[in-house]
């Protein structure tokens, strides 16, 4: 599909609007339908529909095979983190009220942190599972 | 330290969860093993603190996130759970030894950092399954146990780990979706998710309705009893033990089935039984056919069976049969026959999966016709396997007795001597399945793959005689095992309605 003209513009024009519509899903979560897992199949769509156009050589230079495999467990250990920040300042481990002055803010504080865990885990499973089913038998 | 003791029960599943976590970014093999075993290391001195506390006090709750119960999820140890928990986490940790070399000789250089993040990822959901007093809860790290499980199995070297991993997941997760299934239906009579507030809301919610209290408790029940391999829901178990990597075996047969089997007592006594009047449930009379159905027809299974890490995950089957035949027997002695053989069940098979793994990795085969003499050959291993396999039997003596000295009393003061005999005919087809496997080890001539075969190196024997050992001092000393099993069927038992 490399040498098709329309696919490869249109391609070229959706992404962004994709990555920007999984931002805003991402931070929509706490007002509305959304969050974390929403926004990462979101963003691991933009990155596979362009490996479907341009190929998998391409689309591992934008995230690269190790990256991808470096990010699944690092979006665990940012919402695990955020969990043992309570447990370190004396609270119960996801107490997120003392991640600001007052308890309300810092609970949301933490689940913006936690969900941006999410995204990060979710995107890069959603990639990584891409890759080794395009991979098979090369 | 008073901080430190107070956050225990959150500090037991998220240090191994943490730990998995860096497991996978350190992707050198032994550095992960080393530190795996690091992490493991820890979670019994959690766990032992934590039985001494409810041991001397009371029950421990913890508040995750600062939420109060019902509406935040509670961790709550009581006995049964902190001995359970101490089971889980010690018998790894005797375990972790063993792994580097077994782990490093069938697994792949480049999966064993994984291998070891699924290893500490699966032991996190053990421990948060047995520790957790909310029902979602348990069901999110019954998921995480059974993903990491699947996982481990299907990094085992033959092929036909990949069918028995599918075979797993596919009846793991209908297990797991009966069991939120159940749980929806409770929660939807009594509106809450905290095992012990919907103990007390579901005397009124069971007059008002008591078909969907009834539905949850069938749908509970089965989904628990696929985890759990209760017989003839068991078809999994066999080939998921026979093709996963030998660590992985003997880790799941020692803590896997424990753990859900934890869960049944904990729905059926914990939540039904404060309740509910148990008699009039059904719960002995489908327990009392399976298991007695489990405890035949799976060890006559192990009889034919010559794949001998199939013959023990029949055996293991069968011994689950035991373990809910004193649960079905809902009396004292029962009930203590029921937990101390879930303590010494994980101790023997421990050890057996352990002294096979070691077979694999010396003679690099485990087909019973292929393994004549290795007895000779690989001396401590084979005996070491002669005597957790004496104490499978029940051999007065060794802790395998304990546990059915306890479920044979149990059945006696039910009025149900026919039981006691069964369960006494029942432990002799395990002696013709051990003894078929010591006849080809010490009384044939040397086969070619045990020739050159010999004792494996002191990481990997040591785990092994160390659970064999255990596994008969616990027929001596019982005050671990039984002393703490007797009480806690004391207050399940003290607790029904």
């Amino acid at each position: 599909m490399r040498l098709d003209v329309v696919l490869r513009v249109g391609v070229k024009l959706i992404i962004p609007f994709m990555l920007v519509f999984g931002l805003y899903v991402q931070l929509h979560g706490d007002y509305g339908p959304g969050g974390g897992f929403q926004a990462g199949v979101i963003v691991a769509g933009a990155i596979i529909t362009y490996a479907l156009i341009f190929g998998i050589e391409e689309a591992q230079r934008v995230a690269p095979r190790k990256l991808v495999e470096f990010l699944v467990p690092l979006g665990v250990l940012i919402y695990a983190g955020t969990g043992v920040i309570g447990l370190l300042s004396g609270q119960n481990f996801l107490d997120y009220s003392v991640l600001a002055a007052h308890a309300p803010a810092g609970r949301e504080r933490g689940i913006l942190l936690v969900e941006a865990g999410v995204l990060v885990t979710v995107a890069s499973t959603m990639i990584a599972l891409f890759y080794a089913f395009s991979e098979r038998g090369r | 330290m008073n901080a430190v003791t107070a956050q225990l029960p959150a500090l037991q599943v998220v240090i191994p969860l943490l730990g998995a976590i860096i497991a996978a970014f350190l992707r050198r093999g032994t550095l992960a093993w080393a530190w795996a075993a690091l992490i493991t290391a820890l979670t019994p001195v959690i766990a032992f603190a934590q039985l001494h506390q409810v041991w001397t006090n009371d029950t421990i709750s913890y508040r995750m996130g600062g939420w109060p119960p019902p509406i935040g999820i509670e961790y709550r140890v009581d006995l049964l759970n902190a001995f359970v928990l101490l089971l889980v986490s010690l018998v790894s940790t005797i375990m972790m030894p063993y792994a580097r070399r077994s782990v490093a000789h069938e697994i792949d250089g480049d999966k064993q950092a994984w291998f070891y993040c699924m290893y500490l990822l699966g032991l996190a959901g053990l421990l948060g399954i047995t520790i957790t007093g909310d029902a979602f809860n348990a069901f999110v790290f019954l998921e995480i146990s059974s993903l990491s499980t699947y996982v481990m199995i299907a990094m085992g070297r033959d092929r036909r780990a990949l069918v028995a991993s599918y075979q797993y997941l596919i009846i793991g997760t209908i297990g797991a979706t009966l069991y939120v299934i159940g749980v929806g239906l409770l929660y939807l009579v009594t509106g809450s998710l905290n095992f012990a507030d919907i103990g007390t809301r579901l005397a009124e919610a069971s007059a008002a309705y008591p078909r969907p209290v009834l539905a949850g408790l069938a749908f509970l029940f089965v989904g628990i009893s696929l985890k759990l391999a209760l017989f003839p829901l068991h078809v999994w178990l066999p080939n998921a033990y026979a093709y996963a990597p030998s660590f992985a075996t003997a880790f799941l047969a020692a803590t896997a089935t424990k753990v859900a089997i934890y869960l049944l007592l904990r729905i059926v006594f914990s939540v039904y039984g404060v309740a509910i009047d148990l008699n009039t449930l059904p719960v002995s009379t489908v327990l009392y056919p399976l298991s007695i159905a489990a405890m035949f027809i799976a060890s006559i299974l192990a009889v034919y069976e010559t794949n001998l890490k199939r013959m023990l995950a029949y055996s293991s089957v069968a011994q689950i049969g035991y373990i809910t035949l004193g649960i079905a027997l809902m009396n004292q002695a029962g009930l203590t026959g029921s937990v101390v053989h879930l303590f010494n069940h994980a101790l023997i098979k421990g050890a057996l999966f352990l002294a096979l793994g070691a077979i694999v990795y010396r003679a690099g085969t485990i087909k019973l016709d292929d393994l004549g003499g290795i007895g000779r050959t690989m001396p401590l291993t084979f005996a070491a396997f002669v005597f957790a396999g004496m104490s499978l039997m029940g051999v007065p003596g060794t802790a395998g007795f304990i546990s059915k000295y306890y479920l044979i009393v149990g059945a006696l003061d039910a009025g149900l001597w026919p039981i006691a005999f069964l369960i006494v005919a029942s432990s002799l087809i395990a002696l013709v399945y051990i003894g078929r496997a010591v006849e080809v080890a010490y009384f044939r001539p040397i086969a070619s793959a045990p020739a050159n075969a010999k004792d494996p190196p002191l990481m990997m024997l040591v785990p092994i005689l160390v659970l064999t050992f255990a596994s008969i001092y616990f027929g001596i000393d019982t005050e671990l095992s039984a002393g703490v099993a007797s009480r806690v069927a004391e207050t399940l038992l003290g607790g029904l309605k």
